[in-house]
C-alpha cells in the first residue's frame, strides 16, 4: 500500500499546501471540519475527507450517517455550513454540481442521469453539446454529430463497453449494466480529476456487477481517483485501496482493506467495535 | 497499451459468457413476431402514422372513387389542415417536454387581431403592425412558460387559466369585431398573402419545366409557410443542442438537471417559440378567411393535440416528431375529407378521429413497454 498518506494527518484543519512535509503527496480532494445543519438535524459534524491521487476510495456507512451529505457536499449539490475543500490543493467553493463538474469532478448518480429515449451519443454529450467549427455551427449553431459520435464510441471502447453494436441506439434498449457502463463513460470521458460513483453495482445482477468493478479498476489505470459510495462490501473489499467510514455525520476511520475483515468494517460502521487507534482519522 | 487491449479482449469474452446465459434465454422466450413488430415500431415511431395515412388513401379511393384521389380534392386537404398542422408543430414542442398547451388556438387569434386590427383599424402600417402580432404571440408563449417554470404549475392548468386570460384581452383589443376582408385588402393586403393560391404546374412551366403530375394542383402560400416552419422546427430539435435538451427535459427532467440542463430555461424557450409559431399561424389564417374573425379558430386547440397524438408523439414526453405530426395532420384531414366523399354524415368524421385517439395512444403505450 502507498497510501498511508491519508491516515496520518490526524485531525486538522490544515489545508494541503500546509500539511506536514512526509505526506508529499496532494490529495486529489481534501476536505476539512465540514458541518452542515437541516434544522436540528446535524448531517455532517466537523467531517474530514481525503482522496489520495490514483486511488480507489470506498465511503461506507450506515443509512444516516450522513455520507450522501458529504457526497453531495464535495459535488457542489450542497453547500456545507463550514468547513473547507480542496481540489488538488486549490481551495474550491462549489455553488452548484456545473461548477464542480466544470472543475473535472464527474458523479455517476445511483438513478444515472440518462435520459431513456435518446441515443448513447446523445446521452453522453448531454448538457455539453459539440457545435460544428465551420460556416453552419457558428451560423445555425449545428451539432457536430460525426465528432460526438466518434468520441462516444472511442471512450467506450477505452473502457472495453463496446459491446454495443449501434452508438445511436436508445439508451433504454440497453441492459441495466450496459447503461451503467455508459454512465461511466460519460464520467470518465469529461471527468479529469475525479470521478464519485454512488453505488454503482447496487441495481445490477451479478455478472454485470462484475463488468462494472473491471470498469471502475480500469478507470483507475487510467490515472484517475474514484470515490465508491457502496452498501456492497463483497464490491468494496475488491477494488477499494483505502475505506472512509463514514458514522454519526464525520469520518470515524480510514482503514485498510488488506488489514481489516469485512465484520471488521460493518462493526467499525455501526458502533460496535471502536475504530482502530492508528488508523482513526 | 497492451494492458487495456488485453483488458477489454477478457471483457468482451465475459460479456459473451453472459449472453448465451441469462439474458439471451429470457430474450428467446418471448421473441415472437409481435415482439420482433414492436421492437421495429419503437425504432421508427412515425412509420405507424405514415402506415395509417396509407390505409386511409387507399379505403377512400375505393370508397369515393375518382372524387377522392383528384389532385384538387388532395389540394383542398392540405389547405384545410394547413393551420392545425402549423399550431400542431408548437404543440408538439410543448408535448415533447411532456406538457399540454391548450392555448395555442386563443394564442393564434390574438396575434391574428393584433395583426389585422393594427393595422386596418388604427391604421399602423403594415411593416409594423405584423411584427407587433408576431411578438403578441411570442410574448404571450413566454407567460405561459413563467408561469409553467417559476410558479411550478402543471402545464395542464396555467394554460387552461391563460386561454381563458388570452381569450379575454382578446374580446377587448378586438371589441368583438371582424375585420372584412375589402377592408384589409385595402389597407394590410400583406396579411392575406399567405392564401394567395398558385399553380405548381403553371409554376414550374414558366421555367420550362414540363411536370405532368403537378396538373391539377392547387396550393397557397400559407402551405409553403407551414413546411417552412416545420422544417425549421426539425432542424431545431434534431440537430441543435436545444433541440436535443427539449427531449431530455420532457424524457426524464431530474436526469437532464443532472446532465447540466438548465430545464427552466428550456421550457421557458419551447413556450415562447410555441407562441411564436401561433403567431405565424395567425399569419396563415387571415390569409385563409381573407380578414380577421375573433370567433376564428374555436376547435383549434383540441385538433392540434389531435395532430400531434396521432402522429405518433407521446403525451408523456421525449418521443415524438415533427414530421409525425404533419403526418397525424394529414391523416384527420384525408379521414374527414374521405368520410365526406363517401356520404357519410359528419358525425361520423368526429366519430373516426376519436377513434383514431385511442388506437394511436393504445399503440404508443404499447411501444413504451418496450423499455421496461
Amino acid at each position: 500500500m502507498t497510501h498511508e498518506a491519508g491516515t496520518t494527518h490526524v485531525a486538522g484543519y490544515a489545508p494541503a499546501a500546509a500539511l506536514a512535509p512526509d505526506t508529499m503527496v496532494v490529495p486529489a480532494l481534501q476536505a476539512r471540519g465540514l458541518n452542515k445543519r437541516y434544522g436540528r438535524v446535524v448531517a455532517l459534524d466537523n467531517a474530514d475527507f481525503d482522496l489520495m491521487p490514483n486511488e480507489i476510495l470506498a465511503v461506507i456507512g450506515d443509512n444516516g450517517a450522513g455520507k450522501s451529505t458529504l457526497i453531495k457536499a464535495l459535488t457542489g449539490a450542497v453547500s456545507p455550513d463550514h468547513g473547507e475543500i480542496w481540489l488538488n490543493g486549490e481551495p474550491v467553493a462549489f455553488k452548484s454540481p456545473i461548477e464542480a463538474r466544470n472543475l473535472g469532478i464527474e458523479t455517476v448518480y445511483q438513478n444515472l442521469a440518462l435520459s431513456p429515449a435518446l441515443s448513447i451519443a446523445d446521452n453522453m454529450f448531454l448538457g455539453r453539446e459539440k457545435r460544428r467549427e465551420d460556416f453552419f455551427g457558428r451560423m445555425f449553431r449545428t451539432l457536430d454529430k460525426t465528432y460526438m459520435q466518434k468520441m462516444a464510441r472511442q471512450k467506450l471502447t477505452e473502457l472495453g463497453l463496446l459491446t454495443i453494436q449501434n452508438i445511436n441506439q436508445p439508451v433504454e434498449t440497453l441492459s441495466g449494466g450496459q447503461r451503467q457502463g455508459v454512465a461511466v463513460a460519460r464520467a470518465a470521458a469529461f471527468g479529469s480529476r475525479v470521478v464519485i460513483m454512488d453505488e454503482p453495482t447496487a441495481a445490477l445482477g451479478v455478472k454485470e456487477s462484475r463488468k462494472v468493478l473491471e470498469t471502475i479498476l480500469r478507470l483507475k489505470e487510467r490515472g484517475l481517483p474514484i470515490v465508491l459510495i457502496s452498501h456492497n462490501m463483497p464490491h468494496v473489499f475488491e477494488v477499494a485501496d483505502r475505506i472512509h467510514i463514514h458514522r454519526l455525520g464525520k469520518r470515524i476511520a480510514v482503514i485498510n482493506p488488506k488489514r481489516h475483515t469485512m465484520s471488521d468494517a460493518v462493526a467499525i460502521m455501526t458502533g460496535a467495535m471502536a475504530p482502530p487507534a492508528d488508523e482513526a482519522a | 497499451m497492451s494492458d487495456n487491449a488485453t483488458g477489454s479482449a477478457a471483457a468482451e469474452r465475459g460479456l459473451a459468457e453472459a449472453e448465451p446465459g441469462g439474458v439471451a434465454s429470457f430474450d428467446n422466450a418471448d421473441r415472437g413476431p409481435i415482439r420482433r413488430l414492436q421492437e421495429i415500431l419503437h425504432q421508427y415511431p412515425t412509420s405507424i402514422p405514415f402506415i395509417v395515412l396509407l390505409i386511409g388513401v387507399v379505403i377512400f379511393s375505393f370508397a369515393a372513387p375518382g372524387k377522392f384521389l383528384a389532385p384538387f380534392n388532395f389540394s383542398l386537404i392540405l389547405q384545410q389542415v394547413t393551420i392545425i398542422a402549423i399550431l400542431g408543430v408548437a404543440q408538439t414542442l410543448i408535448i415533447l417536454t411532456a406538457g399540454i398547451d391548450l392555448s395555442v388556438g386563443v394564442i393564434m387569434i390574438l396575434a391574428s387581431v393584433v395583426m389585422g386590427r393594427t393595422a386596418v383599424v388604427y391604421g399602423v402600417p403594415v411593416e409594423i403592425a405584423f411584427p407587433l402580432g408576431l411578438l403578441a404571440g411570442l410574448a404571450c408563449g413566454f407567460v405561459n412558460g413563467l408561469i409553467v417554470t417559476k410558479l411550478r404549475l402543471p402545464p395542464f392548468i396555467v394554460t387552461l387559466g391563460t386561454w381563458s386570460i388570452f381569450g379575454a384581452l382578446n374580446v377587448w383589443y378586438s371589441k368583438s369585431e371582424t375585420i372584412r376582408q375589402a377592408d384589409m385588402q385595402e389597407s394590410a393586403p400583406f396579411l392575406q398573402w399567405t392564401g394567395t393560391i398558385f399553380k405548381p404546374y403553371d409554376f414550374f412551366a414558366r421555367m420550362g419545366l414540363d411536370l405532368g403530375f403537378l396538373k391539377g394542383w392547387v396550393l397557397n402560400y400559407g402551405s409553403i409557410v407551414m413546411l417552412l416552419v416545420a422544417a425549421v422546427i426539425w432542424y431545431v430539435l434534431n440537430k441543435t443542442a436545444f433541440g436535443r435538451h427539449v427531449y431530455a427535459s420532457g424524457d426524464d427532467p431530474d436526469a437532464a438537471r443532472l446532465a447540466g440542463i438548465n430545464t427552466d430555461r428550456t421550457l421557458i424557450g419551447v413556450y415562447a417559440l410555441a407562441g411564436f409559431i401561433c403567431a405565424i399561424a395567425a399569419w396563415v389564417l387571415i390569409g385563409r378567411i381573407g380578414g380577421v374573425s375573433p370567433q376564428a379558430g374555436q376547435t383549434a386547440n383540441l385538433d392540434s393535440i389531435t395532430a400531434v397524438v396521432i402522429g405518433g408523439t407521446s403525451l408523456f414526453g421525449g418521443r415524438g416528431s415533427i414530421v409525425g405530426t404533419l403526418v397525424g395532420a394529414l391523416i384527420v384531414g384525408v379521414f374527414r375529407n374521405g368520410l365526406a366523399l363517401s356520404g357519410l354524415e359528419l358525425l361520423w368524421q368526429d366519430f373516426a378521429v376519436g377513434v383514431l385517439i385511442i388506437v394511436a395512444v393504445t399503440i404508443d403505450q404499447w411501444i413504451r413497454k418496450i423499455s421496461s
